[in-house]
């Protein structure tokens, strides 16, 4: 579908950088501060959020790859309301996390919208023990009614697996 | 077998299972899972004298493939050679002991060590040839040169090794765990596929609670209770849980629980989220297993699902999803998980696209369940350091039911028969 609508529909226009550093920050305090209900509203309700097993490549595919998460909107909103939920055993008592985003770049353009890339590192503490995730997460990003909207947020584990960190229970 | 069975163990002196039929109480001392000296046990006794779970035929589908694998703390190659012959060696050079192969997967005549370059073929045989007079004359004629070999036997595409040139066949030591094998195998008309890699990740405690809990019918209310609110949602109604269940002793510490799911399943059981179209598909399926394996077995396949646990770290879930998993201990409060789905093969993309989105919703790392069970298996390891104050973990629910009553899933008969074979082997009587 998205190939037929590319001959009729215009490209998003990119913004500057800063406005993708700026929407990145804002989302990384939401997700330090525990606002979740709020990151969720960064999504529209076609998007997914998505993270490959360690180490798949860019172009991996939840139909034929075994994923860690692969969330259309209807799971994401569970995943959200579950982390808030004291009945979400591995996030309550909850971590302590603090996420940090570099390298932004914008590495395309297209109808769906604006490609932007960076790097991560998380770090997530609970029961003494701090975990690190480092890794990249491409976006796709479109601005509706003049705010920035996720269409699409695939997570990448710079990593050969999880021995270390042993779960992903939290947004990276 | 006498009623009531107390043993001791060579590391101390106080029992490590006690198992009272005549009261119907059955606990396993907390010192199993912390002992450094039991884990060295472990070691010798049960994972170096038991069959190990390998890879899936699957993996490996044409000549000269291979994949690199650690089963049992041994860094393994799984191959298949030039007439597609199936092997196992030890992935260590009969040089100096480098990893002869470094990557995970891929095809090759012949295996090549980076070190000092000896080669082999990929029968194992050493394919090195040096200047006369390097070594002598006779070098190799007792195999010293070539790639060790290791036990390696087959049930349907179900590969596994084992240690112990004296160990029985792997067909009598899987005895009635074969029938689990078989209903999965039954699945799809030409069988079955792993597919889209594997989920790896630790958990910080020991080995064994994983097993306990990976068919432990007693906890999943309570400690799922986030997944089943979603699923009460996915699904479009209550998410009840099955009001008739079953447990299977397969013999030889092998056992299962068997019941009907409130999810769906790729083979073949429909939900109101997968859509109308699908429906039909799903009863296409459902037809198609019917014709091949008959009403009685198609129920089990497709109406109902299966945890296993194969002794003595083979754990076969076909539930929402078909997973193998298998786990080793890095210490005893430490072990690595390595989790594969299994698919139907030819199945169409929809329906593989559900049948690992099931799998991840529930299981592995990011999923809504499994995390929560790392959690209580973790809770539990730090609880275990006051073993000397609080000794006993207590296994005996539904232990006492009337003679000829059947186990339920919520029962922990199926953990009995895990513990009673990890005694009879660490040298318990
Ligand atoms: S260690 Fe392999 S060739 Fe020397
Ligand atoms: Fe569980």
């Amino acid at each position: 579908m998205a190939e037929q609508n590319k001959a009729t529909n215009a490209a998003e226009q990119p913004l500057a950088r800063s406005a993708y550093e700026d929407f990145f920050f804002e989302e990384t305090a939401m997700l330090d501060e525990w606002r979740l209900d709020d990151w969720l509203a960064l999504f529209t309700e076609e998007s997914v959020y998505e993270v490959p097993r360690a180490g798949a490549p860019d172009n991996a595919d939840s139909a034929e790859d075994l994923f860690y998460i692969s969330d259309n909107y209807f799971r994401l909103g569970h995943r959200v309301k579950r982390m808030l939920d004291k009945a979400a055993h591995a996030e309550w008592p909850r971590s302590v996390q603090s996420h940090l985003i570099s390298n932004v770049r914008i590495t395309g353009s297209d109808e769906q919208g604006v490609h932007v890339t960076c790097r991560f590192i998380t770090k997530r503490a609970k029961n003494d023990v701090t975990d690190t995730y480092a890794g990249h997460h491409n976006y796709i990003l479109k601005t509706i009614d003049g705010k920035l909207k996720i269409m699409s947020k695939r997570t990448f584990l710079a990593s050969d697996s999880l021995r270390d960190q042993g779960k992903v229970t939290i947004i990276l | 077998m006498p009623d009531t069975m107390v043993t001791q163990n060579k590391t101390g002196d106080s029992p490590m299972v006690v198992d009272d039929r005549q009261n119907g109480l059955f606990k396993v001392h907390r010192k199993t899972f912390l002992d450094d000296e039991i884990l060295h046990m472990e070691r010798e006794k049960i994972f170096n004298r038991c069959w190990l779970f390998l890879g899936h035929a699957s993996e490996l589908p044409n000549p000269n493939d291979f994949l690199t694998r650690n089963v049992g703390g041994k860094e393994l190659i799984f191959n298949r050679d030039r007439k597609g012959e199936f092997h196992a060696f030890l992935n260590t050079c009969p040089h100096r002991g480098a990893m002869v192969e470094r990557q995970e997967s891929g095809n090759s005549i012949a295996f090549k060590c980076f070190y000092h370059g000896w080669a082999f073929n990929n029968n194992g045989n050493y394919a090195t040839r040096h200047q006369k007079g390097t070594y002598p004359e006779n070098f190799n004629h007792d195999g010293c040169a070539n790639l060790v070999s290791v036990k390696l036997e087959q049930y349907r595409d179900f590969f596994f090794v084992n240690y112990d040139d004296g160990a029985n066949s792997l067909d009598s030591y899987l005895g009635d765990s074969k029938m689990i094998l078989d209903l999965i195998d039954q699945h799809g008309p030409n069988g079955m596929e792993v597919v889209g890699g594997a989920q790896k990740y630790s958990i910080r405690s020991n080995w064994k609670l994983l097993m306990e809990n990976s068919y432990d019918g007693y906890h999943a209310l309570d400690t799922h209770e986030t997944y089943f609110k979603y699923l009460t949602d996915a699904i479009g109604g209550p998410a009840e849980m099955p009001k008739i269940t079953n447990v299977m002793d397969l013999g030889n510490g092998h056992a299962s629980i068997e019941g009907d799911a409130p999810w769906g399943r790729p083979v073949a059981k429909w939900i109101p989220a997968w859509g109308d179209k699908a429906k039909t598909e799903v009863e296409e399926i459902k037809r198609e297993v019917v014709s091949r394996v008959g009403a009685e077995q198609a129920n089990r396949i497709c109406q109902l699902g299966r945890n296993t646990g194969i002794f003595p770290n083979l754990v076969i879930n076909d539930i929402m999803a078909i997973t193998i998993r298998t786990f080793y201990p890095v210490e005893a409060g430490e072990m690595n998980v390595t989790a594969w789905a299994l698919g139907v093969k030819g199945e169409t993309r929809e329906f593989r696209k559900r049948r690992l989105d099931n799998f991840l919703e529930f299981l592995g790392p990011g999923g809504f369940a499994t995390p929560d069970d790392v959690e209580a298996l973790e809770s539990a390891y730090r609880g275990y350091a006051a073993y000397k104050l609080a000794p006993w973990n207590d296994i005996s629910r539904g232990m006492s039911r009337a003679e000829g009553e059947p186990f339920k899933a919520d029962d922990e008969e199926q953990m009995r028969c895990f513990w009673r074979e990890w005694n009879r082997r660490m040298g318990g009587e």
